[in-house]
């Protein structure tokens, strides 16, 4: 019904019609009821991440200790990090370090143990799916590597080390320079299989078993030519999550560097861009200069997301 | 399509714990059993420093200190929530007042969060409107980044807004994650548009359409954003923001504890465990609803 009248009013003065459709203000007024259940949602994201970006920015070419009123500086906190501030190219460099290496292996685990947990059903699945998941989530749990690390001999690994004899006298594991990026690398990926790891359960999950019988009779031999055929190119929003998930996540590694490490760590062995950021912040007041950081922050996990979202596009083609 | 979905999982359970299809050739024993032994491996090393932390809250002090260090508790004892429960006691604010605060920040984060942002989801991926494509892309971008970038302005916003120390200086951000609409704008679109425009025909509203179509086919969606908001409300100690005693959550309260030192390791042990086995348990029992809700919507078919 609703087509017939439709087209009779396209019959009868069809091009002041479409004109009108187009306009602006009467797209506008037609999706009203959009704009209403988007407004809570975006009022609260202006003020709480729109707002602060733009602001981190603009403090970032300011001197400001939050007491008087920032003075501009113009790029004097940019040049400052960049050849005057050592510790801040160490942070830049430990930062790179774990991003590079726990962003694609965390996402590669992910995957995998989505994938594998995917072919078991039932309770199985449900428990393998909360053992992975589980370190995630465990709030500040992560401090029981405290306990595994700790420097005298009632640290775990400590203790097995010396008793098996490979060790002579305990290690101060996050007191000694050499030890503590490669420990954070592996307590990270631990903390790892997070929200993108679940996303990937999910998405798993959604993929049309049709598509299966389809590519099966069509001559797919194996499950790894079915992962890439089939599976990968089905849940491809999930993978894209995925990817934002873990990068921006080991970007951003800091409360691990600063329960096991300490700030400042060990000859700043732990330091990352997020530690220094704090450092700042919050016990310096510096504002201008801590909203410098943030922004070269800002500036390296958006700009990798994009690159690696360009990456991903390709899955499956 | 949803019976055809149940049956398979009937057959699946009769034949075995792997999933079999209608082609079977494209699972190998061989392949199945490295796959077996990979996830057992890795599951015992994921899972090794959680059975640390149970166990820890069980040993006596005196094993706590050992040489060498064992991972599994001899004789057991709950000793170590009884001298937490002491400590708590001895607390200025009564407990329950911290146990109220959390209730009221992670309950308000979470419920305030899923529902503002499956709100915003719905038109963003089922209308059509004009500016749908640069909010969107502001959301997106808005994950791509962490909280610490916007740590320092967000304290000087909420300083101005005056809801500094009050219970919304942690709700209010945390209704307006990114992830969340993110995450339920990707499950959305995998509505039938056919359910949408029938509801329509209808003579649905629009609201009306959200909440008694949309809401009901995105229960794994929203149970899954609930995990998440749980997960994050739950580690907030709410330091930044909350000065007054008598709003700090359960966490700060906790954490007091274990920084007690050598003399309090055994308390300190009982809050790791407490702290890590909650949110454990909130999502065991998310998962299981999860799972039943896709059973369950299988039978409507």
């Amino acid at each position: 019904m609703r087509n017939k009248t439709t087209d009779i009013k396209e019959m009868t003065n069809a091009e002041s019609i479409a004109a009108r459709q187009n306009r602006l203000s009467y797209r506008i007024k037609k999706e009203r009821a959009s704009y209403v259940m988007l407004a809570p949602y975006f009022i609260l994201f202006t003020f709480f991440t729109i707002i602060p970006v733009a602001m981190s920015i603009g403090l970032s070419f300011t001197y400001y200790n939050m007491l008087e009123m920032p003075q501009f500086v113009g790029w004097k906190n940019y040049i400052k990090l960049f050849l005057e501030d050592d510790i801040f190219l160490i942070s830049l460099k430990n930062t790179l370090i774990l991003a590079v290496i726990t962003g694609p292996v965390s996402y590669m685990l992910c995957l995998l143990f989505a994938w594998i947990i995917n072919e078991f059903t039932g309770w199985l699945r449900a428990f393998l799916t909360l053992v992975f998941y589980a370190p995630s989530i465990c709030g500040n749990a992560y401090v029981v590597w405290n306990l595994i690390l700790s420097g005298d001999r009632y640290g775990y690994l400590n203790g097995i080390l010396l008793k098996l004899g490979i060790l002579d006298e305990a290690v101060q594991w996050m007191k000694t320079e050499n030890y503590v990026l490669p420990t954070l690398v592996v307590v990270q990926l631990w903390l790892s299989l997070g929200t993108g790891f679940l996303s990937f359960i999910a998405g798993l999950q959604t993929v049309d078993k049709t598509l299966y019988e389809a590519a099966a009779l069509d001559g797919i031999k194996n499950r790894w030519q079915e992962l890439w055929y089939v599976t990968l190119p089905s849940m491809k929003p999930q993978l894209l999550f995925g990817a934002v998930m873990q990068i921006t996540s080991s970007f951003a590694i800091c409360d691990v560097s600063i329960a096991l490490a300490g700030n400042p760590s060990v000859n700043y062995a732990g330091a990352t861009v997020v530690t220094h950021l704090l450092d700042y912040g919050s016990v310096r007041f510096e504002m201008g200069y801590a909203s410098a950081i943030a922004t070269v922050l800002f500036l390296l996990m958006v700009g990798t997301n994009k690159l690696v979202q360009r990456l991903l596009g390709r899955v499956g083609a | 399509m949803m019976g055809k979905k149940m049956r398979k999982k009937k057959t699946g359970k009769i034949l075995g714990i792997f999933k079999r299809r209608e082609k079977k050739l494209n699972r190998s024993a061989a392949g199945n059993t490295i796959l077996f032994i990979l996830m057992t491996i890795c599951g015992l090393a994921m899972i090794l420093p959680l059975v640390m932390i149970v166990n820890n809250s069980l040993k006596p002090l005196d094993e706590l200190f050992q040489f060498p260090p064992k991972i599994f508790v001899r004789n057991p004892t709950l000793e170590n929530f009884s001298d937490l429960f002491v400590q708590v006691n001895d607390s200025w604010v009564p407990f329950s007042r911290y146990i109220l605060n959390t209730v009221i920040i992670t309950g308000g984060g979470m419920v305030g969060h899923v529902v503002i942002a499956s709100m915003a989801a719905y038109p963003l991926s089922k209308h059509d409107f004009p500016g749908k494509k640069i909010l969107f892309a502001f959301v997106v971008m808005s994950m791509m980044f962490s909280w610490q970038v916007t740590q320092i302005p967000q304290y000087m916003i909420i300083s101005w807004l005056k809801i500094n120390n009050t219970y919304l200086a942690l709700i209010l951000p945390a209704c307006s994650f990114g992830m969340g609409l993110y995450l339920m704008k990707q499950f959305m679109e995998q509505i039938p548009d056919s359910l949408i425009e029938s509801a329509r025909l209808d003579g649905a509203s629009e609201y009306r359409t959200f909440w008694s179509i949309v809401m009901p086919n995105v229960k794994p969606a929203w149970l899954t954003l609930a995990i998440f908001q749980f997960q994050q409300m739950w580690g907030n100690t709410g330091s930044t923001f909350l000065r007054d005693e008598q709003l700090k959550p359960l966490q700060y309260s906790l954490n007091q504890i274990a920084a007690g030192g050598a003399a309090r390791a055994g308390a300190g042990a009982a809050v790791t465990f407490i702290v890590a086995a909650v949110p454990i348990t909130f999502f065991l029992i998310c998962q299981r609803n999860v799972l039943e809700t896709m059973t369950t919507s299988g039978m409507k078919d």
